[in-house]
């Protein structure tokens, strides 16, 4: 397959080992990135609005742009406009930096993050060790933006936040080492590569223990990500607004727009490894190649990320909160066991049936069947409830 | 932390941890108003908790001695300003035993109606803030989109929506007619199986249980020893409910239960217990209304043995309404001029706040959030 992108390529050779060379280099792939986090940032709060407020029978935004499209921007541009506050007792290098290194330490998970068969800026061998690495960046920024701001309710989230990501990290790590168990590789490119095919040759269908290991993996990037219901280190009704309360203008924003680029991150790693990344499940689909095959596969890859990020703001908008020692329960009682037995059955499963596809096919089935039993049985509970207007008496 | 808890502590091999004292409020999300709790905490435990109110105080008894009884109705729908109707109806009442008049029937059904739709927003507004409290942001606007029927209701009656000053000494402002019963009605049935609703989106929710059941557990005795009142005493299991124990107005005719708390999810006393306790008497208070609808008859309003400006004769008189929050009194005392000489509110929100620095003692910060919003407490009656 021809790669289309070799023009930028050889902007990278073009310097050499040279430094001006590899600052180049460096400016040709911040430029699209930095706009890519921007753009997903924009829709990404959009769809917040929107997929809270319907789900709380409300419009959300409807006056800036069609269906308040442009609410978003228009937010962006007052947080620009706006003075920029340090408290008085803050430490000012620690709250100038804090908000920096969150964002950063999202920022350059996109340059392992592929897009398409070419549309990956750094195709390294290491790609997830690389996300995982960087991702726990993210505590330490945290941590400083808590700490410098000279509020105890800043303390409190920054600490609630370390807790739990550091916490977090151990199950999400064991899921990807699964991932890589399965494609055996630690490049997103190869992993993706290898469940090309029909729609069954996915790691999640292939594999009939890595559906569980999805639904750990999903938890545990909740909270890597502090959504809700793992939301502690912003809790509102709690903490303020936790790690970032004093914070305001551009330097809140930089904040939210790294929550946002984060959930996007650990979305579409999930896609790489569960959902067959860029492929449609089409193979005559997946087959174009060139330019074009190219845009289809980042179509598909950034729907699909998308539609994991909608999973996750629907579960924010669901759940309440958990406290934090059952959080802790949550990681260390279930899901850190959990993720070792599933590890070992992947392995297992990986050992004896080494490239075979067609369970799929059988997963598929079962999903779907399961789907549909657990619709009816919803609905047969609703019907229920509806009736029924004295309060059941119930046990727990 | 003093010397010898440190001296302990590193006996133990612990890390020796300072205590840090959190000053919660007065301005923060989740006091409800502007109520302050200085916590000591060891980390996320919570060690000891002191609450610090009057920052919402308004003179409201001083008020009312100097103004006369009928301009001082309107101060009161200010205290517990989420069930203003309760609190007209509580001073006028008072008012009305203080000169000894009866009013008519009709004017104390309609009293009854618009204090249970009263007590049924008040309830929404309790479940709906505490499952905010709590971190479910969804269900409070299901419960406010019930919520703005039950004041459209009210403001059709009365024009306005929640600083009604209706309930009048010697009846009611305005009558109803049939449309607004009408209202009342279908809003009922509307109502039952909104419920549902609530409880499919929260009380089910095994997230919420955990984070309700057994936390802040409050005993009986120590209900009882702190004189708290409404949910917050029924939810420890006591069965007492002014309605029932010392029916006023009409409040004999009715049939409808008194919900207690039972430990369904965890202890008797508990947070879940307080707010199971809420949504079952939101469909008691339903029923009380259906009910009332049914019976209400033509006939007048008001009674007209009392003029503007009433002038009861000495004497004192003490009325206790059961409010949303619960027990609410007014003692009058009347030198026979137009003014009383001394008025005292018992507010329920007010005893029910004492027992909190007893219940967050253990729990965690995130608890104490959820242990403010079970006792539902309104700073315009605590402060008053």
């Amino acid at each position: 397959m021809p790669n289309q992108f070799t023009f930028v390529r050889d902007i990278l050779d073009l310097g050499g080992d040279s430094f001006w060379g590899f600052v180049a280099a460096i400016a040709v792939w911040a430029a699209p990135i930095t706009g890519f986090v921007s753009l997903i940032g924009l829709v990404a709060v959009w769809l917040e609005r929107k997929i809270s407020a319907h789900i709380q029978c409300r419009l959300g935004p409807m006056e800036v742009g069609p269906h308040g499209l442009l609410q978003t921007l228009a937010d962006g541009i007052k947080l620009l406009g706006k003075e920029d506050l340090v408290p008085d007792k803050a430490d000012r290098v620690l709250f100038a930096l804090a908000p920096m290194i969150v964002f950063a330490a999202t920022y350059v998970s996109f340059a392992v993050l592929p897009f398409s068969q070419d549309g990956v800026i750094v195709d390294l061998n290491i790609g997830i060790f690389f996300i995982a690495a960087v991702g726990s960046l993210e505590a330490i920024g945290v941590v400083m933006a808590g700490w410098s701001s000279n509020n105890k309710w800043s303390l409190f989230g920054a600490i609630r936040a370390a807790t739990q990501v550091v916490s977090y990290e151990v199950p999400l790590g064991l899921t990807l080492l699964a991932g890589v168990v399965c494609a055996g590789t630690m490049s997103l490119n190869e992993m993706t590569m290898a469940q090309e095919g029909w729609i069954w040759s996915w790691f999640i269908f292939r594999n009939p223990f890595m559906w569980a290991v999805f639904l750990i993996y999903f938890t545990a990037s909740l909270a890597e990500c502090q959504r809700a219901p793992f939301d502690l280190p912003e809790a509102e009704s709690e903490l303020v607004s936790g790690f970032h309360t004093e914070y305001s203008g551009m330097r809140f924003a930089v904040f939210f727009l790294a929550e946002y680029g984060k959930m996007y991150v650990v979305s579409a790693l999930g896609v790489v490894m569960f959902f067959g990344g860029w492929y449609s499940g089409i193979p005559m689909l997946d087959n174009i190649g060139g330019l074009p095959g190219n845009l289809i596969g980042a179509g598909i890859m950034v729907t699909k990320s998308m539609i994991l990020v909608c999973v996750q703001m629907w579960i924010r908008w669901t759940l309440p909160r958990i406290r934090l020692d059952q959080v802790m329960d949550i990681c260390l009682k279930y899901l850190l066991p959990l993720a070792l037995g599933l590890l070992m059955l992947v392995a297992l499963w990986q050992g004896i049936l080494p490239g075979e596809k067609r369970f799929g096919i059988v997963m598929i089935v079962a999903m779907i069947f399961a789907f549909l039993k657990m619709r009816t049985m919803v609905r047969n509970v609703m019907s229920k409830s509806s009736q029924q207007i004295e309060l059941p008496v119930f046990k727990v | 932390m003093s010397e010898v808890n440190q001296m302990q502590a590193s006996k133990q091999g612990d890390v020796a941890s300072e205590e840090m004292l959190l000053n919660m409020g007065p301005q923060h999300p989740s006091t409800h108003g502007v109520f302050r709790v200085v916590i000591k905490t060891d980390g996320e435990i919570v060690t000891d908790a002191e609450s610090h109110i009057g920052y919402l105080h308004r003179c409201f008894e001083k008020i009312c001695e100097n103004v006369n009884y009928t301009m001082a109705t309107p101060y009161t729908d200010r205290l517990d300003y989420l069930m203003a109707m309760g609190n007209n109806l509580g001073y006028a009442m008072s008012v009305e035993r203080l000169m000894d008049v009866e009013i008519p029937e009709r004017a104390s059904y309609i009293r009854v109606i618009v204090t249970e739709l009263s007590r049924i927003a008040s309830h929404l507004l309790a479940i709906g803030t505490y499952g905010m409290d709590i971190g479910a942001i969804t269900p409070f606007l299901y419960c406010f989109r019930d919520r703005e029927k039950v004041l459209t209701i009210l403001e059709t009656i009365c024009g306005q929506r929640l600083n009604y000053n209706y309930v009048r000494i010697g009846g009611v402002a305005y009558d109803m007619d049939d449309a607004m019963l009408k209202m009342c009605g279908e809003f009922c049935k509307y109502f039952m199986p909104r419920v549902m609703e609530y409880n499919d989106l929260l009380t089910y929710n095994g997230i919420f249980i955990q984070r309700t059941a057994n936390v802040g557990i409050l005993t009986a005795e120590q209900a009882i020893d702190f004189g708290c009142t409404g949910p917050v005493l029924r939810g420890s299991g006591i069965k007492r409910d002014l309605r029932k124990d010392a029916p006023y107005s009409l409040y004999d005719r009715f049939d409808f239960e008194v919900p207690v708390g039972a430990g369904e999810a965890g202890t008797v006393g508990d947070c879940f217990d307080r707010y199971m306790v809420r949504m079952r008497e939101m469909i008691e208070s339903v029923k009380i209304v259906e009910q009332a609808l049914s019976q209400i008859e033509a006939g007048p309003f008001k009674t007209d043995k009392i003029k503007a400006k009433p002038k009861p004769s000495k004497g004192d008189a003490y009325t206790a309404v059961e409010n949303a929050r619960g027990e609410l009194g007014f003692y009058l005392i009347s030198d026979g001029s137009d003014t009383a000489f001394r008025l005292k509110c018992r507010s329920p929100a007010f005893s029910n706040v004492s027992v909190l620095h007893e219940m967050c003692r253990g729990a965690m910060v995130a608890d104490v959030v959820a242990i403010i919003g079970s006792l539902d407490i309104v700073m315009g009656e605590i402060d008053r």
